[in-house]
């Protein structure tokens, strides 16, 4: 009884309870919703395009996560997704052997490998030169099109390359590769931030910058790591976008997605302020975000009211997990939250 | 001019001077027959308390028209909670507030303005890129037909700053002055909206002689307007320089208001430390034995001339294994700024430093922390907690940085180290997964203490470990520090208890005005001769070295 009452003051309660309210919808309108089927050794179905099709806004968000838990935020990773899907298909369509494995793979590297560039680039902004995150990202943000531009020379490269298209469009194991891509890189991250002593560092530069320098924390490495892992993540997410079509699109791949990140995030739990993040909040945020997506094509919701539909269930949502309105559902219980003002 | 400064207990001779209707209303003190005139402002029995700490208790405070009143006290005395209750910014629980004998309700800031207390507070709360009139008369500009009337604006700007005889461009972007002008400017801004009573926080921190000279020529001439002017700093030269009054707070409670000429410095340096319960008499031996044992060995950390501009003038400093040295002195006067750059908190521009004979160059905190030199700052909330992580992880973090992210502390030592401190340091609650937030002050000391103690450091510089704790939790750092340094541990210990200094250290120093003024084995040290040397008299020479 007790673990009944206290469920609704956990972090992620609200957020799951979204997640499975959108699901019930969803199986309301069109009871197939949950069915997963085997054709071909694959699966098919409803859940597993939102796994599919999620995975760009879940990569996105990851490295978003750990930017956020810096007190930074990365604006720039819309114009990264455009760079990497830019680079990697122009490498290919001027390769001789477009299908080769060798090909595919060397240009995936270039992407990645350029992006490190452009990630240490806004770390050096915002670590070394002190610029505000949101500025610091902003230039890239509005400059990163322009390089794809050029990357592109202002077309939209299609291309034709089997082993490319695997990465968003295939299987492995029976499962669309783009997930597995999303998953090993959701454990990487858990697993680099949690199993060392990273996470914790991190979460003291993001809560306390000036007591973790006394303490000896390398505030300045640590807020560069993470821009740069936030832009490889938004380079493979430009990888598996671009595959997915079969086409760079400098102007439109990735577009608003740094937005989607961002509230996958701020749903998930972590605090736009910095410091303790969830990286299991901000997978639950990033589903909620494309079931929304999902959802809005499944009960046939027009074209126009969209984005307001969505608005709405992200503001419910954003509403359950303010302070106050937590604070009002518990109001029985009574709280003393006066802040302490050093004298 | 000079009579009339002398002069505070009959500002009502001014006002009748200059004609003003207000008389005399109230009965006067008996101790003070003299003073025949109503309060500016009367606050009587006010208390504030915070969670688990009371920041005033039931003092009682007044000023007077045309007079210029200091308000004194150490960290944590109460002074600027007695400023925020005046200006609105804290609900006061008990007593009230009266202004030229009326009875006020501050309910906000604002309430606080309308009844015209202004306040300058010490870092400029202005708006740098725009001008100075926009600046000045920002939120009350004059207004034609709904829009700004730009150049009403800069008449009145160039009024107000013409009465205060200042003479800057109105249109001139405030950041191309300097930050006295800036401060200028914003005493200008306070009087605009017809300050009855002006509050100045600290206001010449980061002012040269000069540009003292100058503010207090504008504090002068409001004074002379019959503006009630509160003033806060802790040099205490300006203090008698500049004020008629003062008052003296401390530990939250009201020590006394004095006349400026009736109080020697001595005194005023007494009533503003106090004297503190002799908790701890059988360490005295202890440490006294020590000394002598230290003496002779060769010194672990050796800085000579070590020095920062405009932060603390080039000092001499040698510290032994196992010796405390304790740094005495006022707030203000140097003691913070000498242990920054002994652990690499800032970084000095002058001098060197040795560690066990071999030059080094301490840049940052992390390079202090690898020659084994840990700090805990005097700031406790800005520099010091972590406050939404747990007590664990705060007790691990200087540690683990140490280690680097990738060698991380397993589960288990971590959970052993915490153990182990939280009962050798008696914190409470015994949690270790508990938020740091939700700890007591004294408890939040000691996961720091613990934070430095798991480095096993060589030399510990502790900044104020005591202040604000209460009784029982300042015995038990002080024991600490006393057993780490017989285990060879040296250490920084600095405190505006000198009774706590003097019964901890083998050495002290003593500052003052930004320089290291004395440095004195310590054999029968008084407390009276640490106060004569922080006190004693003019400041020291030359000055323009500061700039």
């Amino acid at each position: 009884m007790n673990v009944i009452r206290s469920l609704p003051s956990r972090q992620l309660f609200w957020p799951v309870v979204t997640l499975v309210a959108l699901f019930v919808l969803n199986v309301a309108v069109s009871p197939s919703f949950l069915a997963v089927r085997v054709r071909d050794g694959h699966l098919f179905g409803s859940l597993i395009d939102i796994l599919r099709n999620g995975a760009p806004i879940i990569l996105v968000a990851l490295g978003m996560t750990l930017v956020i838990a810096t007190r930074g935020i990365d604006l720039s990773v819309g114009a990264v997704v455009a760079i990497s899907g830019a680079l990697a298909c122009t490498i290919i369509a001027d390769s001789s052997d477009p299908n080769g494995l060798g090909t595919v793979l060397a240009a995936c590297a270039v992407a990645l490998v350029f992006s490190l560039v452009l990630g240490a680039w806004n770390g050096l902004l915002v670590a070394v030169f002190g610029i505000q995150p949101i500025i610091a990202t902003l230039i890239l943000m509005t400059a990163g099109r322009g390089i794809a531009m050029l990357i592109t020379e202002g077309q939209i490269i299609t291309i034709s390359s089997a082993p490319y298209k695997t990465i968003g469009a295939g299987y492995w194991f029976g499962l669309p590769a783009s997930i597995i891509i999303a998953a090993v890189m959701f454990a990487l991250a858990a697993l680099l931030t949690r199993k060392t002593a990273l996470g914790l560092l991190i979460e003291a530069v993001g809560i306390n910058p000036e007591a973790s320098r006394l303490a000896g924390v390398r505030a300045r490495s640590i807020i560069w790591t993470v821009y740069v892992f936030s832009a490889l993540c938004a380079a493979i997410a430009g990888l598996i976008i671009s595959s997915n079509v079969t086409a760079a699109d400098a102007n439109r791949a990735g577009l608003w997605i740094e937005m989607d990140a961002i509230l996958a995030v701020v749903i998930g739990g972590t605090s736009l302020a910095g410091g303790r993040y969830s990286l299991t909040g901000t997978l639950i945020g990033a589903f909620i975000i494309q079931t929304l997506t999902t959802t809005v094509y499944t009960i046939g919701i027009a074209a126009e009211i969209t984005l307001v539909f969505k608005a709405l269930v992200v503001i419910a949502v954003c509403l359950l997990q303010s302070p106050v309105v937590r604070e009002r559902m518990h109001a029985r219980r009574p709280t003393i939250t006066r802040k302490v003002a050093a004298s | 001019m000079g009579a009339r400064r002398r002069a505070p207990i009959t500002p009502a001779d001014e006002f009748d001077e200059k004609g003003t209707s207000i008389v005399s209303t109230i009965t006067p003190t008996p101790t003070e027959s003299a003073i025949t005139t109503v309060p500016a402002v009367e606050m009587t029995d006010i208390s504030i308390s915070f969670p688990g700490v009371k920041a005033l208790d039931s003092v009682s405070f007044r000023m007077f028209p045309g007079e210029v009143h200091s308000l004194m006290g150490e960290n944590g005395a109460g002074k600027s909670t007695l400023i925020k209750a005046l200006t609105g910014v804290y609900p006061i629980d008990s007593g009230s507030i009266a202004m030229f004998g009326e009875t006020l309700s501050i309910a906000g800031p604002a309430q606080a303005q309308a009844a015209g207390i202004s306040t300058v507070y010490q870092e400029i709360n202005l708006l740098t890129n725009l001008s100075v009139a926009e600046n000045i008369m920002l939120g009350r500009e004059p207004r034609r037909f709904g829009a700004i009337d730009w150049r009403e604006t800069r008449e009145r700007a160039a009024e107000i700053l013409a009465q205060l005889h200042l003479d800057i461009d109105p249109a001139s972007a405030l950041n191309s002055h300097s930050l006295a002008v800036q401060q200028l400017v914003a005493i200008a801004r306070a009087t605009g909206v017809r300050a009855r009573v002006l509050i100045l926080d600290e206001p010449t921190s980061s002012l040269d002689t000069d540009e003292v000279a100058e503010l207090f020529r504008v504090i002068r001439d409001l004074k002379s307007d019959g503006v009630a002017i509160l003033f806060v700093s802790h040099f205490l030269d300006q203090v008698y320089e500049i004020s008629d009054r003062l008052t003296v707070l401390r530990n939250g409670t009201l020590v006394g208001e004095y006349l400026t000429k009736e109080i020697l410095r001595i005194e005023l340096v007494h009533k503003m430390i106090g004297k503190e319960l002799a908790v701890l008499d059988d360490l005295e031996g202890k440490t006294k034995a020590a000394a002598e044992a230290v003496e002779g060995d060769a010194p672990f950390l050796r800085a000579t001339g070590l020095g920062r501009k405009g932060s603390i003038h080039p000092f001499d400093l040698s510290i032994a294994e196992g010796e405390v040295v304790g740094l005495a002195g006022l707030l203000g006067s140097g003691r913070t700024e000498l242990a920054r750059l002994l652990v690499g908190a800032d970084r000095a521009d002058d001098g060197e430093l040795t560690i066990s004979g071999r030059r080094k160059r301490l840049r940052t905190p992390r390079l202090a922390l690898s020659e084994r030199i840990a700090y805990s700052s005097e700031d406790r909330k800005r520099e010091g907690i972590v406050d939404e992580l747990s007590v664990r992880d705060n007790i691990v973090l200087a540690l683990q940085s140490d280690r680097g992210w990738f060698k991380r502390i397993s589960r288990k030592r971590q959970d052993e180290l915490a153990q182990s401190y939280i009962s050798a340091l008696n914190i409470r609650p015994a949690n270790p997964d508990a938020l740091l937030k939700n700890l007591s002050g004294g408890n939040q000391q000691k996961v720091l203490l613990a934070r430095w103690l798991a480095v096993a450091p060589r030399l510990l510089v502790l900044d104020e470990p005591t202040r604000g704790i209460d009784v029982g939790a300042k015995a038990e750092i002080q024991k600490l520090v006393a057993n780490l340094a017989e285990e060879g541990m040296s250490v920084v210990f600095i405190s505006a208890e000198l009774e706590e200094v003097i019964r901890l250290s083998h050495r002290i120093a003593v500052m003052r005005d930004r320089r290291k003024v004395a440095d004195l084995p310590n054999e029968d040290v008084t407390v009276s001769q640490i106060m004569s040397l922080i006190a004693s008299g003019a400041p020291a020479i030359d000055e323009e070295e500061q700039q």
